[in-house]
């Protein structure tokens, strides 16, 4: 099997992860949760609310979906990150599709040139009938630094506007993922 | 991973090897025809967001997760295997030190998840979930029990060959991994629409774990090897580091 240079492919993560991997329900605790910022974590604390929906318009009740993110001031855990902030949150949908994470509202990132990219949050969406992980991004309805963003200017104009979280509360965001049809949410080859 | 100190070459992660994976759209897995994107997918240019990533384990998983049989009062029902291998990257460095998530059914079939209705019997003694944190070699081993094939909907007279689910992470958000582990010789191969997505067969059998009787324990437990390959950083740094 390893005569053949080359990676390991992906597969589906099915319906049946939960006990595993988002195993509160079973009365375990996964090695991750919804909460990737606790209350003392530095930062604007923002929940962020959304649903996955599926070509048909309807709830998508077995996904999973991960974040990864920067701090307030745009920094990503190292290894010895404060238990604050951890940057990484998983949660699964419910029997409506709604997933919900607690975090901290990312600062601008630098980019290589030292060019900053607007506030950003990377998604990765698996569920039953995807084989390969979904990679999106989460970005801001009321950040003015959208508009010089360079990943959000390869995006199609009239497509953008999947990756914007919009403003519901001071403190909270909301972001659907369509996985298919009108409305289809941007992802990304990366 | 933080951000690498300045000065420090950055080195690219090739697309040319996404072409392992599995197409979106495969119509004969069904769950695929309502949830596939229709859409092109956009390049997206490996940012600082792409290159680092969670670093999990190390603190929440407990000696004696990666022992799936020992987790209850009594022993599970089934073939006791030991499934071993390592993690390494596309250039064959070993990935030390991340974390791997494994999920499967019993031995008859059937997963602990609320939602499996396959009408066959729990093992009070076997929950099938477990976790372990590679080595410094990158090397890791679970002790299990060796799952049995379930049916599914998908199409008439579908049964899932039998698999291990695994989850990985590895350096960075581009290398993060879910898939499945299969086992040689299963005849579900051949008639399974997840595992035939995968286009490129040899690609498709990096899949099949291998029997080794080096890694069986006489009088205890069938040992197979499963290596895992990520995603690597090309060993030629990039020609523009600037890939932003
Ligand atoms: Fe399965």
């Amino acid at each position: 099997m390893m005569t053949e240079r080359g990676i390991t492919p992906s597969q589906t993560v099915g319906p049946f992860f939960a006990y595993c991997l988002t195993p509160e329900a079973y009365g375990t605790r996964g090695i991750a949760s919804s909460e990737v910022a606790t209350a003392d974590a530095a930062g604007t604390r923002i929940r962020i609310e959304g649903r996955v929906i599926d070509g048909a318009g309807e709830a998508v009740p077995d996904a999973m979906i991960e974040i990864w993110q920067a701090d307030g001031e745009g920094r990503y855990p190292d290894h010895a990150a404060n238990a604050a902030f951890r940057g990484f949150g998983r949660a699964e949908t419910d029997a409506h599709g709604r997933f919900a994470f607690t975090t901290v509202k990312p600062g601008p990132v630098p980019g290589a040139d030292g060019s900053a990219h607007a506030p950003h949050i990377a998604v990765s969406v698996f569920a039953r009938g995807l084989l390969n992980r979904l990679a999106t991004r989460l970005y801001f309805e009321d950040e003015p630094a959208n508009e010089t963003d360079p990943v959000l200017a390869r995006v199609p104009a009239e497509r953008r506007a999947t990756l914007l979280a919009r403003r519901t509360a001071p403190d909270a965001y909301a972001f659907d993922i369509r996985l298919q049809g009108e409305g289809e949410t941007v992802f990304f080859e990366i | 991973m933080s951000q690498p100190p300045a000065g420090v070459e950055r080195r690219a992660y090739p697309r040319e090897s996404l072409a392992a994976h599995p197409p979106n759209d495969a119509p004969a897995y069904a769950s695929t025809r309502l949830r596939a994107p229709r859409k092109p997918l956009v390049i997206l240019p490996h940012t600082l967001t792409e290159l680092t990533g969670p670093v999990y384990g190390h603190e929440s998983v407990a000696p004696g997760e990666n022992d799936l049989t020992t987790r209850h009062d009594g022993a599970p029902l089934g073939e006791r295997i030991v499934v071993t291998g390592r993690v390494l990257d596309e250039d064959g460095r070993p990935v030390p030190h991340t974390l791997i998530e494994i999920w499967q059914a019993n031995s008859a079939g059937r997963y602990v998840h609320a939602n499996d209705r396959h009408d066959a019997p729990l093992d009070p003694n076997f929950t099938g979930a477990g976790r372990v944190v590679t080595d410094a070699s990158g090397a890791y081993t679970f002790t299990t029990i060796k799952p049995g094939a379930y049916p599914w909907r998908n199409h008439h007279n579908a049964w899932r060959p039998a698999h291990i689910h695994f989850s990985l992470f590895g350096p960075s958000f581009l290398t993060r991994l879910v898939t499945q582990m299969y086992f040689p010789g299963d005849p579900l191969l051949a008639l399974d629409p997840i595992y035939q997505a995968i286009p490129d067969a040899a690609a498709r059998v990096r899949l099949v774990s291998d029997f080794e009787i080096e890694t069986t324990k006489p009088e205890w437990a069938l040992g197979y090897r499963f290596d895992i390959v990520l995603r690597g950083r090309a060993a030629t740094p990039m020609e523009d580091p600037h890939d932003d």
